[in-house]
């Protein structure tokens, strides 16, 4: 499945819901869905600033696939829930297509305030973090 | 569940006076419990700063034409009645600034870098704002002051015998908060006061959040500086006063430099204005200063005691409602708070807390209340913080609560 076909996916699943908490609860069980990271892995150079919750991205190249892994401090459900969604959607893509990425589903699901509060500061940042290992595997590859 | 309290107030009959409240946020009727980082604006005050841009805007104090002579004499009925409010013995006591911030920097950098030296010792304490922590920190690294803490205890209250050890002939300035913002412990400020008095240390008040909650007078306290923030007291944003006794203000330099502050400019010597506008650079705020007024005149209406009353039994309630929830754990029950409730709940991150209440129409505040150090002391990365106001009621709490429960419900 494509990027654009995930998020196609993910907007379709959203559009299920009517309301914002039922949205947030879906995020929620993704982040409780999420394998947690290797605590060798939660380090200063893997945390997204910008989050008031503890976040951590980490990325691994398998052949031409980038892959993600990601992680919050354990009480911060929504942002695990987060990095679980963009998860979802980048991981396992070529690392061009996921520097490329438009990421139209986010506006698109509705989740009014996780994107417009505070945390979409984290948000954009960990969108940021995926996108620079996404570009820099491309330089690298090239 | 309706407040059944001894309030002489009509809650329902203030609530129309703010029009802000009448509104569903995500599909929800609003529940305002941030009032600790502003409160909402009644109907006069709206309305004393449209009357002022409608009909007599103008730059003050030289205009010779009437709507300067008018605006002039808007600001100056302001200065009066906020001399009235905090008691000030004179007129010329009262500064206008930007906000509580800018009163304590006005201090710092005018009393502070003229009067403090080398191996001064600057008190504050665990529970201030970062804006009474960072410019004396900043003071202290220009000038080599030592600044020194007084610790809290775990209700929150402060450590008097701890403040009376930390106080000695080297300690010239004490700078403590009236009431905390981020847990609404009510601090014996008269005390404090006092003790560092018989030191002879100078002592500046922050009253951002015991302006608009208890009845103050400046000189009972005998307070040498008190600061406050219009917007925290039913006013306008971006407007604040400095209180600071006469002679203290008069033996001390302008901060800022520009109109307004001089009696005579020429390119070799310039002489400063009087009291209060030697601190008063710039065209000030002007609209907001004149509404301010009726912010006072709005409180005293509906009786600070009232308020305090009507207040006081929410949070009384509060507390008592949120003790039936497991796992919420109230961050500051001092003896003596205003109606402010802190709180952390087991498993559950703070801004999670927040997002999942604002879902449901109910807006508190999250995180570390710009008070990290305190955070740091209970040992917690934030909170979460309801506010009152005295347009809250005990239904709103009801919801506060309910919207708990699906929280909890939602993440455990």
């Amino acid at each position: 499945m494509t990027i654009n076909e995930k998020q196609d996916e993910i907007i379709d699943e959203f559009d299920l819901f009517e309301d914002q908490l039922d949205k947030t609860q879906y995020i929620i069980d993704l982040g409780k869905k999420l394998p947690p990271m290797a605590e060798s892995k939660k380090t200063d150079e893997n945390r997204i600033m910008g989050c008031q919750s503890k976040v951590w991205v980490d990325a691994e190249l398998k052949g031409d696939r980038l892959y993600f892994y990601g992680d919050s401090e354990p009480t911060a459900q929504i942002s695990k829930g987060l990095v679980g969604l963009l998860i979802r959607v980048l991981s396992g893509e070529k690392p061009e297509d996921i520097a490329n990425a438009d990421l139209y589903f986010i506006p698109r699901v509705g989740m009014g305030n996780l994107i417009t509060s505070l945390r979409a500061g984290g948000l954009a940042s960990m969108i940021e973090r995926m996108k620079a290992y996404g570009r820099a595997y491309s330089t690298v590859k090239q | 569940m309706q407040s059944a309290i001894d309030t002489p107030l009509d809650i329902q009959k203030i609530r129309q006076d703010f029009p802000i409240l009448d509104q569903q946020v995500n599909g929800r009727p609003l529940v305002y419990f941030d009032n600790a980082a502003t409160n909402q604006k009644p109907l006069p005050v709206i309305h004393a700063l449209t009357r002022y841009y409608e009909g007599y805007n103008a730059n003050i104090h030289r205009g010779i034409h009437h709507l300067a002579e008018q605006a002039t004499a808007a600001f100056e009925a302001s200065r009066r009645a906020i001399q009235e409010f905090l008691n000030a013995k004179h007129w010329q006591e009262i500064i206008f600034t930007y906000g509580t911030t800018d009163g304590i920097n006005l201090v710092a950098q005018s009393y502070g870098r003229h009067f403090l030296k080398e191996g001064d010792e600057i008190i504050i304490s665990t529970m201030e704002h970062h804006s009474n922590i960072v410019p004396w920190q900043m003071l202290c690294e220009e000038k080599g002051c030592i600044l020194k803490v007084i610790p809290v205890n775990d209700n929150g209250e402060l450590l008097l015998d701890e403040y009376e050890k930390l106080l000695s002939e080297k300690t010239k300035f004490v700078s403590c908060v009236h009431v905390s913002n981020a847990l609404g412990t009510i601090n014996p400020v008269k005390t404090i006061i006092d003790k560092a008095h018989a030191v002879g240390a100078v002592v500046l008040i922050d009253g951002a959040q015991a302006s608009s909650h208890l009845e103050l007078d400046v000189q009972a306290l005998d307070a040498d500086f008190y600061v406050l923030s219009a917007h925290k007291l039913y006013g306008p944003t971006g407007m604040g006063v400095l209180y600071g006794k006469r002679a203290i203000l008069d033996a001390m330099p302008p901060y800022r430099g520009g109109g307004e502050m001089i009696k005579e400019v020429t390119f070799a010597k310039t002489t400063y204005a009087d009291l209060p506008y030697k601190f008063e650079a710039g065209t000030p705020n002007i609209a907001d200063v004149v509404a301010v007024k009726t912010a006072l005149e709005y409180m005293a209406g509906l009786g600070k005691e009232a308020i305090a009353a009507h207040e006081a039994d929410l949070l009384h309630y509060a507390t008592e409602q949120l003790a039936g929830l497991d796992g919420l754990r109230i961050i500051g029950q001092a003896k003596h708070k205003i109606g402010v409730i802190s709180f952390v709940m087991e498993g559950i991150h703070h801004q999670d807390i927040g997002v999942i209440l604002d879902q449901q129409g109910i807006a508190v505040r999250t995180g570390h209340h710009c008070t990290m150090p305190l955070m740091q002391r209970f040992g917690i990365a934030g909170t979460t913080r309801a506010s009152f106001a005295v347009y809250n009621t005990r239904d709103e709490v009801d919801r506060l609560v309910q919207g708990l429960r699906r929280v909890q419900k939602m993440m455990l």
